[in-house]
C-alpha cells in the first residue's frame, strides 16, 4: 500500500554537552551554544526516522517527508535524515517561528501538515532534549483531529491502520488505531542507523524545500505564547562530595564501605 | 471560575498516590489562594473511592461514572475529564505526570485552547493575580525554568510525581461528594488498548528501593550487572542502570533509571562506572545519598555525590563488595 509518513524533527542543542561548557544568557533566557559543539537533530527524532525507515523496509510503496519549523538551521545537521534514507525535507524556516513554545510550535507543523496535504502516518520523537515537554505530537493529534499512540517502542503499520507497543515502565501496551495518526517514538525501538556513504551523496544532491511562515498561512495571533518563560537558570548542588581515598582502588572500596557503615547508610 | 481541580487517578483497588501528592500540592496553592481543593474521580465506578480522596486532602469529590471509562482509554477519559472541567470552570487544574496525565494534560490544554506546564516540580500562585507560576527541569536537568500562565485562562499544571510526599490518610476529614453526568460515544476512543503485557519484576522494586545499585556503559558488557545484582540483593536493594547501559542490550530498559526511565527516591543510590549525565540524574534528584565509583574525576556524578571514589571499579567493587559483606554477616 502507498503510505505517506511524515516524520517531526527537531534541531536542538547538542544534549552531550559536557555540563562545565553549558551557559544561559539571563537576558535573552537563552541557552548560549557552546563555541564548536554544532547542534543535533534530537535523538528521539532521529528514532522516529529509524520508524519510518523500517516502516517503508516492510512496505512496498512509502514516501518519507521529514519536516522541520525554526530559524538559523545548519543544513548538514537537518540534512541528517536524509542521509540516512529519507526521501525528502521541508523547512519552516522563518525568525516568526524561531521562538515558539510547545503550542506555537504544534499550530505551525500542523499548518505545515496540512499544507503537505497527503499523510497517513506522522511520528514524531517522544520528546525533545531541550524543553523536554513531551507535549508538540498531542498537540499535533489534537489539531488534526487524529488518534495519538505515545512512546512507541515497536510499530506496524497494515491495511487496518497502526499497531504500536507503547513501553510502560514495567512492560508494554498493545495500543492499536485507525490511520492517519500520530504515534510517538521512543529509543527502546533501536539505534537510529548510521547514514551510509551513498546516502550521504544522494542526500547532498538534494535541496530542501523551504517554506516562510505567511507561506504556510500562519498569523502571528496563532503562534502567540500560552506561557511566559519568566526565568531560566543552572541549578547549583549544594552536595559536597567526601572523596574517599585508600592506599590504593582495592584499599578504596574497602574504606568507602567502612565509610557508609559509619554513616549508618547500610 | 474559581478552584483547583485535580484529576484523580484510580490504581487497582485504591487510589494512586499521585493523587493525595496533588491534594497535598493543591492544598498548599490555595493556601494562599484561598480556593477549593476538588478531586474529580472517573472511571466505571468511581463512588467507592470518594471517601478515600476526602481523606488523602479533597475538600471536594466529583465523580464521573461511565462503564466507557471502566477500562482506562485515554480517549474516553479525556473526553469526560475534559466535560469535568467544563461543569466545574476551575482556575487551576492539577494532573500527575503519570502514563495517563502526562498525554491527557498537554491534549486537554490544546483541545480547550489553554496554557499548559508539563512536568512541574514546584508551584506557586500569585496573591493578587491568581497566576500560577511552575518550575520544570529542562535541557534534561541542566537548567531550571520558570513560566506563568498568560492571560486569564484555565491554567493546568502537570506535576512530576514524589515531589512532594502523599500525607498520611486523614479519615476525620469531611467533604461534599457530587455526582457529574458526561456525555460519552464510544466514537471518541480513536486508539484502543488491546493487551498489556506486564513484565514481573523480581524482588524489591526499582521505584520503591531504599537502597539501588547501578552500573554504567563503563562496566563495558553484561556480566559485571551480575555483580551489581548480587550487591544489591546483599543490601536488600534493587538494581538499575543508565540508558546507555540499557540501550547496548546489557540489560533490558525496564531497568532504566533516568529522565525517560524509572524515576527512584532510595535513602543510598550507588553508582559505578556511571558519568552522570543529567538525563540520569533527572531520575535520581530525590536520592538522599549518591555514592560514587568512577575513574574520570571530573565526572559530573562526583557534583551530586555524599561520598565518592576515583579509582577502577574492577578493583575498587570487589573490596568493596567484601568489606559490605563482611559488615552485614557480623
Amino acid at each position: 500500500m502507498a503510505l505517506n509518513i511524515i516524520v517531526c524533527a527537531k534541531q536542538v542543542v547538542d544534549p552531550e554537552t559536557p555540563a562545565s561548557a553549558f551557559r544561559i544568557d539571563p537576558d535573552t533566557k537563552q541557552i548560549v551554544p557552546a563555541q564548536g559543539i554544532p547542534p543535533v537533530v534530537n535523538g528521539f527524532d532521529e528514532n522516529a526516522v529509524e520508524a519510518a525507515l523500517q516502516i517503508k523496509e516492510a512496505s512496498s510503496d512509502a514516501t518519507i517527508t521529514v519536516l522541520s519549523v525554526g530559524s538559523g538551521f545548519v543544513m548538514d545537521v537537518m540534512k541528517k535524515p536524509l542521509s540516512m534514507g529519507a526521501d525528502q525535507l521541508i523547512l519552516v524556516d522563518d525568525p516568526a517561528v524561531g521562538n515558539l513554545d510547545a503550542f506555537g510550535t504544534a499550530t505551525a507543523l500542523a499548518e505545515a501538515i496540512r499544507k503537505i496535504g497527503e499523510y497517513d502516518l506522522i511520528l514524531c520523537g517522544r520528546q525533545a532534549s531541550d524543553w523536554d515537554n513531551a507535549m508538540v505530537p498531542l498537540g499535533i493529534a489534537e489539531i488534526l483531529g487524529l488518534p495519538c499512540i505515545t512512546i512507541a517502542q515497536k510499530i506496524e503499520v497494515s491495511d487496518d491502520g497502526v499497531t504500536v507497543h507503547k513501553a510502560l515502565s514495567d512492560g508494554y501496551e498493545v495500543v492499536k488505531a485507525g490511520l492517519p495518526a500520530v504515534v510517538t517514538i521512543t529509543n527502546e525501538l533501536g539505534e537510529p542507523r548510521y547514514p551510509t556513504l551513498r546516502g550521504i551523496m544522494t542526500a547532498s544532491r538534494k535541496t530542501p524545500t523551504v517554506w516562510d511562515a505567511s507561506e504556510v498561512g500562519l498569523s502571528h495571533d496563532q503562534l502567540s505564547h500560552k506561557l511566559d518563560l519568566t526565568e531560566l537558570y543552572i541549578p547549583v548542588s549544594d552536595t559536597e562530595c567526601e572523596f574517599i581515598e585508600g592506599e590504593d582502588d582495592a584499599d578504596s572500596g574497602r574504606l568507602l564501605a567502612l565509610k557508609l557503615r559509619e554513616a549508618r547508610l547500610i | 471560575m474559581a478552584g483547583i481541580l485535580i484529576l484523580g487517578e484510580i490504581e487497582g483497588d485504591a487510589l494512586d498516590s499521585i493523587t493525595g501528592e496533588l491534594a497535598t500540592v493543591g492544598q498548599a496553592l490555595a493556601a494562599t489562594s484561598g480556593d477549593e481543593v476538588a478531586v474529580a474521580l472517573l472511571g466505571g465506578t468511581p463512588d467507592s473511592f470518594a471517601g478515600d480522596a476526602i481523606a488523602a486532602g479533597a475538600d471536594k469529590v466529583y465523580t464521573v461514572a461511565d462503564p466507557l471509562l471502566a477500562d482506562g482509554q485515554i480517549d474516553a477519559y479525556l473526553s469526560a475529564f475534559e466535560q469535568a472541567v467544563q461543569h466545574t470552570s476551575p482556575s487551576i487544574v492539577l494532573i500527575g505526570k503519570t502514563e495517563l496525565g502526562r498525554d491527557l494534560g498537554p491534549r486537554l490544554a490544546f483541545r480547550m485552547g489553554v496554557g499548559v506546564a508539563q512536568d512541574c516540580v514546584e508551584l506557586s500562585v500569585d496573591e493578587s493575580t491568581g497566576r500560577v507560576s511552575a518550575l520544570r527541569p529542562v535541557y534534561g536537568g541542566n537548567a531550571m525554568a520558570k513560566v506563568t500562565f498568560q492571560g486569564d485562562g484555565i491554567q493546568i499544571a502537570v506535576v512530576r510525581p514524589k515531589t512532594t510526599e502523599a500525607p498520611e490518610p486523614d479519615t476525620s476529614r469531611t467533604g461534599e461528594t457530587q455526582a457529574l453526568g458526561v456525555e460519552l460515544e464510544s466514537s471518541v476512543i480513536k486508539s484502543r488498548r488491546v493487551d498489556t503485557v506486564t513484565q514481573a519484576s523480581e524482588g524489591v522494586r526499582l521505584e520503591d528501593a531504599t537502597i539501588v545499585v547501578s552500573g554504567g556503559r563503563g562496566l563495558g558488557g553484561e556480566e559485571p550487572f551480575e555483580t551489581l545484582a548480587g550487591l544489591a540483593s546483599m543490601l536488600g536493594g534493587a538494581m538499575g542502570a543508565s540508558r546507555a547501559a540499557c540501550d547496548a542490550g546489557w540489560l533490558d530498559h525496564s531497568y532504566q533509571v533516568g529522565l525517560t526511565g524509572k524515576t527512584i527516591t532510595p535513602d543510598l543510590y550507588i553508582t559505578v562506572a556511571i558519568s552522570g549525565a543529567s538525563q540520569h540524574m533527572a531520575g535520581c534528584s530525590g536520592a538522599k545519598h549518591v555514592v560514587a565509583i568512577n575513574r574520570d574525576q571530573d565526572a559530573n556524578i562526583f557534583k551530586s555525590c555524599s561520598y565518592g571514589v576515583v579509582g577502577d571499579w574492577n578493583k575498587v567493587l570487589p573490596a568493596f563488595i567484601e568489606t559490605v559483606s563482611e559488615l552485614i554477616n557480623s
